[in-house]
């Protein structure tokens, strides 16, 4: 059964009609101009995507076309109807998920699904159908009884989509639905969104991940309020076109390549891809400075297909330069042993369940080494055992050697650690974030004032000294966290999904930073969900269902899941990849005991 | 003990120290808590709050046309504690201004009051007090015997007077109210304020997500503790020391023991204070949890207290309980120590506690901690 049953097509107007008109909206909180008046249109039977770096304004957007905001200029209309004079149809005609679906964690799935159709007036007993083709659409049929609560990231965004479809909506607005959604989960939404988009439907999809973006039939790229961008993703590519190239065979050397390579005047990005290294070349620049590197370093330069990403990146001025000027000030590290963490064995059980199950690795040291795995895998245990946050049931973790668990300050200062929301004190001022930071490592007297001194100058940070890291752009918030984190020059760092809600500039300007500590023999450990950072790393490891199921450089684990269908597959192809062969795998044991 | 001075000696705990400072006096939850209740506290309990009994309705009806009813009647709506004397005609209209609490009691003369004081007998009118207003009505029907007694006492002024038992009010001579609420609420309000900071302290590091960078950094479970045992300890003290001084000076109320008797036992008070928040703080995930959870401990732990109601008529169970609450201990030291210069014995009988509480408290909240490591 397709969606056809559950989600009628538009009705009436006429598929040539804009599904969403967007006249010079504008709007702002305070001092803050969120949305700074621009004009588009949004077509049915379309998936548009609406991307742009945090704080661009596309949850703003989101939310006027929903009716939730009145915006202080311009109109919006959507499927006809204006969405501040007829804000009762608009509830009627879109159906919205924002970031966080308001799931009811304690009611089943089947519970929240008759709640959401009661809600809109539906007498849930006569439209059992729905149910039916909605579950068969979501693939939540099997779950029908569990608790919301209790569902993974990937099939509560399923639930919740569900849940939006309930009301057969003309327009589908979905707020970042793949938000700390892993891969797996990430392909089912977006097979569905496609065959609602067959059937007619105008969806919008708002997105930080551009890979996405490049998905998309049609993308509005937002920057600061501003509409930089309406049209199909490929047209925005195609500018780029035989500017992108890729470094080979520069294995060992790939990151100081990269950092060469950034400073050139005509390199305007440049990442990481597994063994190799991939440049992207400033407008109307030449390749000659390129070719004179690929030449010095003896690798191959090929020209490359251009991405979204790229022309991303080249719209809003290129990416930041190669050197790290903190790396630049790090003495090198040296340690003891060539091993600088590791875990045997290491299990952790909470109740009757497995969070980390049986993990064992070594990390060498100057390594960067990834931490992967879907929501809920165990990754984020497996690294609260690591750093000395929780205790392992089983097994041991040492980090230069020693369990952080049991070790004392001293042991505990050679790791330096970064979380997720980049834990600052918001009600402290920078100045004094710092001098927390190194008065907590012990630091004292002349040495504390010389390594604040040096991070403000470093991170150029002189002009926020007052202000509260709240109040910080982004990328100054994630700055000052990894000069706090750094400030006691630790050999070893742990990075916990340190790059999560933050746009690709600022990620390329913390990856020229680790890059650069690396280089200095830095062992860097970092959890991410995105695919492209992995490739960043020396060695990933994958987690599922508790398990260590890969652990191997990226591009190792990229061509081991070569096939016909992905002839050059991406990271996050291998990692589809390894998750179900892993699924299939269990799968054949049980099918095995059950025929024994 | 050296291991201790070493913790207080170095730069990590100095650090965490202003940290906890600032966050405390900056986050406005914080403030509010702090500074917000003394004040508002200060002016309800001293001014609103009083169990003494005035402005007071009275109805009177009168079947009698005699003298004496009318003497009393008059002494009654001459009283300080009365507002209004109503005078009612039938049982039923009596009955209304009671429902209704136009009145809190009425007196009904019978028609041979008079007659019967007049022969040397005895009068009896009947008071009914609306026993909805249990507490105010019992003083108010104290007071209206009191008059009783008056006019007995001047119908017989031929013949001799019994001798009545004088009643003395020693330490508190007029029973004014606030000098017996003054010197308590400033336990009080430490008590809810020191509870509040540091149930507030954990949890907002834990909510934040900074509490995980202050357990991989090299510092111990003990420097956290006492980090957050500083601010609370000092901006504890500072509250009570305000709140003792607004008692002797703005309230006049006889500050008659020694100063350096009550300021130790307040710090003390503030420490087992700390450990019993901390210990909240502890366990919980989130800053809303945290103040549900003062409010969960706090409330109970001021009724048992002694501060409304004696701890001496509570069953045997709960004054045990009420042993192990700190407030108890200390009011008793503030009371004393206003009102009956308290000599150091006493105060000592109630410190010994105070220090076993902090001992015990500020020991499991360092183990809480230390074990939500795990």
């Amino acid at each position: 059964m397709s969606a056809h049953t559950a989600i009628d097509t538009p009705r009436g107007r006429g598929k040539d009609a804009p599904a969403v008109v967007i006249e010079s909206v504008a709007k702002h909180f305070g001092e803050v101009q969120a949305l700074r008046g621009f004009s588009a249109k949004i077509h049915y039977g379309r998936l548009t995507g609406l991307v742009g770096p945090d704080g661009a304004g596309k949850t703003t957007l989101m939310r006027i076309m929903t009716g939730l905001l009145v915006p202080d200029g311009g109109s919006v209309t959507l499927a006809g109807f204006d969405v501040v004079k007829d804000n009762d149809a608009i509830h009627i005609v879109s159906g919205y998920m924002p970031q966080r679906f308001g799931l009811y964690e304690d009611l089943s799935v089947m519970e929240n699904m008759r709640l959401y159709a009661q809600l809109r007036g539906m007498d849930a007993d006569q439209h059992t159908n729905i149910f039916e083709s909605l579950l068969d659409f979501t693939r939540l049929g099997p779950f029908t009884k569990r608790l919301a609560g209790k569902l993974s990231g990937g099939m509560k965004q399923k639930l919740g989509l569900a849940c939006a479809l309930m009301a057969k909506p003309e327009v589908l607005l979905l707020d970042e639905p793949s938000v700390g959604v892993d891969p797996v989960s990430r392909q089912d939404l977006w097979r569905m969104v496609q065959e609602l988009t067959d059937d007619g439907m105008a969806v919008v999809w708002s997105t930080a991940y551009l890979d996405e973006a490049e998905r998309c039939e049609s993308v509005l790229l937002l920057n600061e309020g501003k509409l930089e961008f309406d049209g199909p993703p490929q047209e925005l590519t195609d500018r780029l076109k035989e500017r992108s190239f890729r470094l080979t065979g520069v294995s060992d050397e790939r990151r100081a390549v990269l950092s060469r390579a950034l400073n050139l005047g005509t390199v305007g990005d440049g990442v990481i891809q597994g063994d190799s290294v991939r440049v992207v070349l400033r407008e109307d620049a030449g390749r000659e400075e390129v070719d004179a590197l690929a030449d010095e370093v003896g690798a191959k330069l090929e020209p490359v297909q251009a991405r979204f990403e790229d022309a991303f990146i080249d719209l809003l001025g290129g990416g930041p330069g190669g050197t790290s000027a903190l790396a630049e000030r790090m003495d090198e590290v040296k340690l003891d042993s060539d091993i600088a963490v590791s875990c045997l064995n290491l299990t952790k059980r909470f109740g009757d369940f497995t969070a980390t199950d049986n993990v064992s690795f070594e990390v060498q040291r100057g390594e960067i080494f990834g931490l992967l795995g879907p929501n809920g895998a165990g990754k984020s245990t497996t690294f609260k055992m690591l750093c000395g946050l929780l205790k392992p049931t089983e097994g041991e973790a040492h980090v230069v050697g020693l369990d952080l668990r049991r070790a004392t300050g001293a042991a505990k200062s050679q790791l330096g650690y970064m979380a997720q929301k980049f834990s600052l004190y918001g009600l402290l001022t920078v100045k004094q974030n710092l001098e927390f930071s190194a008065g907590v490592y012990g630091l004292e007297g002349a040495i504390k004032r010389e390594r604040i001194d040096e991070m403000i100058e470093t991170f150029d940070l002189k002009q926020y000294l007052t202000t509260s890291p709240d109040a910080l752009p982004l990328g100054f918030r994630q700055r000052l966290a990894l000069a706090c984190a750094l400030m006691h020059r630790p050999p070893v760092m742990f990075l916990d999904e340190p790059t999560s809600g933050v746009d690709p500039i600022t990620r390329r300007e913390f990856w020229t930073h680790i890059n650069g500590l690396a280089r200095k023999g830095v062992t860097v450990m970092v959890t991410t969900h995105f695919m492209d950072e992995a490739e960043y790393c020396d060695r990933v490891a994958l987690m599922y269902r508790a398990k260590l199921i890969a652990l191997d450089t990226p591009d190792a684990l990229k061509r081991a899941s070569r096939s016909d269908k992905h002839p050059d597959p991406t990271m996050e192809d291998a990692f589809i990849h390894l998750v179900e062969s892993a699924d299939m795998e269990d799968q054949a044991r049980a099918d095995a005991k059950a025929a024994a | 003990m050296r291991r201790l001075f070493n913790t207080f000696a170095n730069a990590r705990l100095r650090a965490q120290i202003v940290k906890e400072f600032f966050s405390t006096l900056r986050d406005p939850r914080s403030r509010l808590v702090v500074f917000a209740p003394p004040l508002i506290q200060l002016l309800v309990f001293a001014f609103a709050t009083t169990l003494e009994v005035r402005n007071a309705n009275i109805a009177v009806y009168n079947h009698d046309a005699g003298h004496w009813s009318y003497e009393m009647e008059a002494r009654v709506g001459a009283a300080e504690f009365v507002n209004k004397v109503y005078t009612v005609q039938s049982p039923d209209e009596l009955r209304g201004m009671i429902d209704r609490r136009q009145v809190i009691a009425a007196i009904d003369f019978p028609s041979d009051f008079s007659r019967n004081i007049a022969a040397g007998r005895t009068g009896t009118a009947q008071v009914i007090v609306d026993g909805r207003r249990s507490n105010a009505g019992q003083i108010t029907a104290g007071y209206l015997s009191a008059i009783a007694a008056d006019v007995s006492a001047a119908a017989r002024k031929d013949t001799p007077r019994a001798s009545p038992v004088v009643v003395r009010n020693w330490f508190n001579p007029n029973l004014i109210y606030r000098w017996f609420v003054v010197p308590g609420l400033s336990g009080i309000l430490v008590f809810f304020s020191a509870l509040m900071i540091t149930a507030l302290s954990i949890a907002r590091e834990r909510e934040l997500g900074t509490f995980d960078q202050l357990l991989v950094s090299p510092t111990t479970t003990l420097e956290i503790i006492v980090a957050k045992t500083v601010p609370a300890l000092a901006i504890g003290a500072v509250l009570g020391l305000a709140m003792i001084a607004a008692g002797a000076f703005a309230f006049r109320i006889p500050f008659t023991g020694s100063f350096w008797l009550l300021l130790p036992s307040l710090l003390l008070f503030i420490l087992s204070v700390v450990g019993i928040g901390l210990m909240i703080s502890s366990v919980s995930a989130t800053q809303q949890q945290a103040i549900l959870g003062t409010f969960a401990v706090g409330v109970p732990a001021v009724l048992m207290s002694g501060f409304a109601t004696p701890v001496e008529n509570m069953p045997e169970v709960l004054q045990w309980g009420a042993q192990m609450i700190p407030l108890t201990h200390f009011l008793v030291i503030v009371d004393g120590t206003f009102l009956k210069a308290m000599p150091p014995a006493d105060i000592l009988a109630n410190t010994w506690p105070l220090s076993v509480i902090a001992l015990v408290t500020l020991t499991m909240a360092t183990l809480l901690v230390r074990s939500r490591l795990q």
